[in-house]
């Protein structure tokens, strides 16, 4: 559904993708993580088309994505920290993405509306809300139009437990239609029962990109953290066995 | 386009500024033609209003409030839209807010007190200023991300076309006095809109016979039909160029 083929992206000096290939299908859902910095906002910028990669192609449905825009139409974004004018209420912002948006006929999904319990601030306006309220809406935008492919960016990052439980709730929903998940998140505990394929990145590189149920078997342990943990002492580990070869 | 215009306008209508603007505007109109008995007199000091303070406040105004949309910029740009439609879009509602603040402002009390092909003629170039420096602060704004060095840029720009332009053209005037420059300068005032619209505001107002034998030369020029005609391709030249220019701009940038 989504293929990328030798992406690269430079800030000025810094290289923030270095050719990265890959490939993601229908009703995966993906873990993207990595320490800060290390390419995963941009990478999903990329695909979004909010930052145009300096090299290689991306792809949607095999069609390049690079000056088309249809192609957005598939896609839910949440952003990692939304931005919205400050001026506008809550209902202005539903009301003018269903404007923008609007599939004919089908009515918009407002589920994530409802249990947030968004209908009764309707009328407040943006520059008000607190960073979790902003989240909210946010996410309740994402999924409003059914979009093929949702792309959560640290999606539960200032949202209070309850919430974040309801906001979860709703992925699974949606990864069980068979839509295209990818989350990048921090909190690896709470990605154990929504993914089935994780991906590292580090420097703008992918270190490695398995299945949940192969980095399981691989590392014998059954929760994400440790296993990343895990593997990550083990690279840590052969990289300083390498330098000392060197030296 | 439609849609996204409307809440564009909406959201600039909301900022009161542009209602304040036109407020502004209206005042000093009306005063300007109570003060004199004259009403030619009030045309003349409407002059130095339309020339200098609506490109100031038009091309502040714009420069500010794209800076102040990046936010909705971010989120439009993210959303099944062509950046060209989110661009354009931005700039019509800017142009548009604005050139219906000026109509209102000073299209209202010349058409009331002056109602001659002078009058019309001042709001006509004033229109076009509104929109020319719209345009040219998209162009100011693409330049960087740095709000206070966009604004700075956008003062400077002004700054060059109401005063240092004109110091320049004085400066050649009398370096090259000995030659003839009078097509020369014909050439010069199109590098200029601001110059553009006090040409052909000047010669309706018939006093271009104190600028003398250069001003023959202008009048000759700028007076027929197909000089006015050439001189509004030219402020439309500086409509459609830095929007040009900022659209380009605008298609490669990383949001």
């Amino acid at each position: 559904m989504i293929e990328l083929k030798n992406v690269s992206k430079k800030f000025g000096k810094l290289q923030v993708l270095n050719n990265i290939n890959t490939r993601f299908g229908e009703g995966e859902c993906i873990a993207l993580l990595g320490p800060n910095g290390c390419g995963k906002t941009t990478m999903i910028k990329s695909i979004l088309g909010m930052v145009l990669p300096d090299g290689g192609e991306i792809l949607f449905d095999n069609a390049p994505v690079k000056k088309d825009w249809q192609y957005r139409k598939e896609i839910g974004y949440m952003p990692q920290i939304g931005r919205y004018p400050e001026n506008m209420t809550i209902s202005h912002i539903i009301s003018m993405m269903k404007d923008i948006r609007k599939e004919n006929g089908e009515k918009p999904d407002e589920e994530l509306v409802n249990k947030f319990g968004l209908n009764e601030m309707m009328n407040k306006k943006m520059r008000t809300l607190s960073g979790g309220t902003t989240q909210k809406v946010s996410a309740a935008l994402a999924f409003m139009f059914r979009p093929r492919v949702l792309i959560l960016d640290e999606p539960t990052a200032g949202l209070d437990p309850v919430s974040s439980l309801k906001l979860k709730e709703k992925i699974i929903k949606e990864k069980e239609k068979g839509k295209l998940i990818l989350i990048t998140s921090h909190i690896l505990s709470e990605l154990d029962d929504l993914v089935s394929k994780v991906v590292y990145m580090n420097e703008g590189r992918f270190l490695f990109e398995k299945p949940l149920e192969d980095l399981r078997e691989e590392t014998g342990e059954q929760k994400l953290e440790h296993a990343i943990a895990k593997i990550m002492n083990q690279q840590s580990a052969q990289y300083i066995k390498l330098q000392k070869h060197i030296a | 386009m439609k849609k996204l215009l409307k809440y564009v306008i909406a959201d600039i209508i909301q900022n009161k500024i542009v209602l304040i603007y036109t407020a502004l505007l209206l005042i000093i109109s009306f005063s300007v033609f109570n003060l004199e008995n004259n009403a030619s007199k009030g045309i003349a000091s409407l002059l130095n209003l339309v020339l200098l303070i609506v490109p100031l406040i038009c091309i502040i105004f714009s420069t500010i409030y794209i800076y102040n949309s990046s936010e909705f910029i971010e989120l439009l740009v993210s959303q099944p839209l062509k950046r060209k439609t989110i661009w354009l879009s931005l700039f019509l509602g800017l142009a548009t807010s604005l050139s219906i603040a000026f109509l209102a402002g000073v299209g209202i009390p010349v058409l009331i007190y002056h109602a001659d092909p002078t009058g019309v003629i001042l709001i006509i170039s004033g229109l076009f200023l509104t929109i020319a420096f719209v345009s040219i602060a998209m162009f100011a704004a693409g330049l960087t991300r740095d709000k206070a060095k966009g604004i700075g840029i956008a003062i400077a720009l002004w700054l060059f076309f109401a005063v240092i332009f004109d110091a320049i053209v004085l400066f050649l005037l009398f370096q090259f006095q000995e030659y003839p420059l009078e097509d020369a300068m014909v050439v010069m005032s199109f590098l200029n809109p601001i110059d553009l619209s006090r040409i052909q505001i000047l010669l309706q107002m018939d006093i271009s016979a104190l600028m003398g034998y250069t001003g023959a030369v202008f009048r000759e020029f700028f007076g027929s039909t197909l000089g006015i005609a050439l001189s509004f391709t030219g402020l439309l030249i500086w409509i459609v160029t830095p929007l040009f220019l900022s659209l380009k701009t605008f298609r490669k940038k990383d949001l």
